[in-house]
């Protein structure tokens, strides 16, 4: 079944025709699709029913390929870890008897921590999770950076809400579908953290650069106080992350900023926490135009 | 005639009397190739930098290299908006960028009939050059001239990767023609 040679039209006036056809048929979808991109450019939120509907029906199988990655990693760290057993496992008593002192110090500072947040009247850090997932796939052909997460409205994930590892911070909900839904990763250009050193209170905003890495750039201008190895965390500005979330680690120092290695590498974790927007109700207000008065609570 | 030659009434698709091509083989497998290429992004790999070939369109370009005619020229609207619903670039992206190929290819196929194997590399290569270059230009990241950088392995790997697709293009090629349809 050769497919026919479309190009010998000859004389024959339906033929000419047809291949005429192809043609504008084939210009025309050209069209439609630089209109619908020009569309999609302008509110990107246009197609999100297509996409989360998709996404939807192929995260099985990509749900099932997350399984074998985690399940395939560990079966190779069980080789792995029979040559050097001996000499890992004086390794591991050395660190143990070094955790329990450190533990014994991480619990004196939380009971003072308890002690100082009851003196100020504050609630207790922790947030709930919303739930718990995997990333199932990402967008490794493309230059944004999206990822698959196996988790969507019916887990109650909704739009906005930040994805978390262990590790650190490694996104946002961009669109939530109905049991899967698609992550803004860190490192994607549009994404934006308002991020504060770890040890004090340089803020900054964390950048997206398309490459696995994050471009710090300072808020307050001046002489750049970053030094290599500086640890930057959420700094809860903005209502969406809570603070005190791990992100990146500077090991570039450039003129505005610097350039940071993201902490939480998607590609190492095997599974996410979506957590609750932290002030939500603050985002509804910083939204609602000032004509609306806010509820009264 | 089969006691001098066994296989004088078979050819490379298997007996010649009594079969035909499947119809569904032979049209199906390659609309199945593009669409399973472009579902490249639910494989398991969480990448932090773009790095994965855009295989959706490479299996397009084999399969129009080897087989002019076979894709119609409107296939680019449904395959591309296929691409799109998962590739993460903005809607009609994929649709504009298959469907230009796609007249790309009918051009070259007009000008250039008889093609050898390093003709066919460099007109893929040109394509997928192309393709990445536009596709990130248009895909709403904020890229500068000096981001474009972040392209260059995915353009050397999907430039260095096109011959294996288009040798994969070819076998599958074989089992699509395979005559398995039963006459009569």
């Amino acid at each position: 079944m050769a497919p026919p040679v479309a190009h010998r039209s000859g004389s024959n006036k339906r033929a000419q025709l047809g291949l005429f056809a192809g043609y504008v048929v084939a210009g025309a979808s050209a069209l439609v699709g630089a209109i619908l991109l020009v569309i999609s450019i302008w509110s990107p939120q246009t197609f999100q029913g297509l996409r989360t509907m998709a996404s939807d029906l192929a995260s099985p199988a990509g749900q099932a390929g997350a399984v074998t990655r985690t399940g395939g990693r560990s079966f190779f760290e069980a080789i792995a870890g029979y040559y050097d057993a001996g000499s890992k496992n004086a390794e591991l008593e050395r660190e143990i008897a070094i955790a329990r002192v450190r533990l014994a110090e991480a619990e004196a500072l939380r009971q003072e921590n308890e002690r100082l947040k009851g003196v100020l009247n504050l609630m207790s850090g922790d947030t709930e999770p919303v739930a718990t997932a995997r990333l199932i796939g990402s967008t490794s052909s493309s230059t944004r950076r999206f990822a698959y997460l196996s988790a969507g409205t019916d887990d109650g994930v909704t739009n906005g809400m930040p994805v978390t590892s262990p590790m650190g911070l490694v996104g946002r909900v961009l669109e939530a579908g109905r049991d899967s839904s698609r992550v803004l990763l860190l490192t994607d250009t549009e994404s934006m953290v308002p991020v504060r050193r770890a040890t004090d209170d340089v803020v900054a905003f964390a950048e997206g650069r398309a490459d696995g890495s994050l471009r710090i750039r300072l808020i307050n201008l001046g002489i750049n106080p970053i030094e290599l190895g500086d640890v930057f965390v959420t700094s809860g500005a903005g209502g969406l992350f809570r603070p005190g979330v791990a992100v990146a680690m500077a090991t570039e120092i450039t003129q505005d900023g610097a350039i940071a290695q993201l902490l939480s590498n998607p590609a190492a974790t095997d599974v996410v926490i979506v957590e609750p927007i932290w002030h939500s109700d603050a985002l509804q207000a910083s939204e609602q135009p000032p004509e609306i008065a806010l509820p009264e609570d | 005639m089969e006691q001098f030659n066994p296989r004088a009434r078979r050819d490379a698709y298997g007996n010649k009397i009594n079969r035909d091509h499947s119809p569904v083989l032979a049209h199906g497998i390659p609309w199945a190739t593009i669409l399973i290429g472009s579902l490249t992004p639910m494989l398991p790999v969480i990448a932090a930098a773009p790095v994965l070939p855009p295989m959706g369109l490479m299996f397009l370009i084999a399969w129009h290299l080897l087989r002019p005619g076979l894709l119609p020229l409107w296939a680019g609207l449904p395959l591309g908006l296929f691409d799109d619903l998962y590739s993460g670039q903005p809607f009609g992206s994929g649709i504009m960028l298959f469907s230009l190929t796609l007249i790309a290819l009918d051009l070259l196929e007009m000008r250039f009939p008889w093609r050898s194997f390093w003709q066919n590399w460099l007109a893929a290569a040109a394509i997928i050059i192309t393709y990445l270059l536009v596709a990130a230009l248009v895909s709403g990241a904020q890229m500068t001239l000096l981001r474009m950088g972040v392209i260059a392995p995915q353009l050397l790997l999907s430039i260095v990767l096109f011959p294996i697709i288009a040798s994969i293009v070819a076998l599958l090629d074989r089992i699509r023609l395979l005559r398995v349809r039963r006459i009569g």
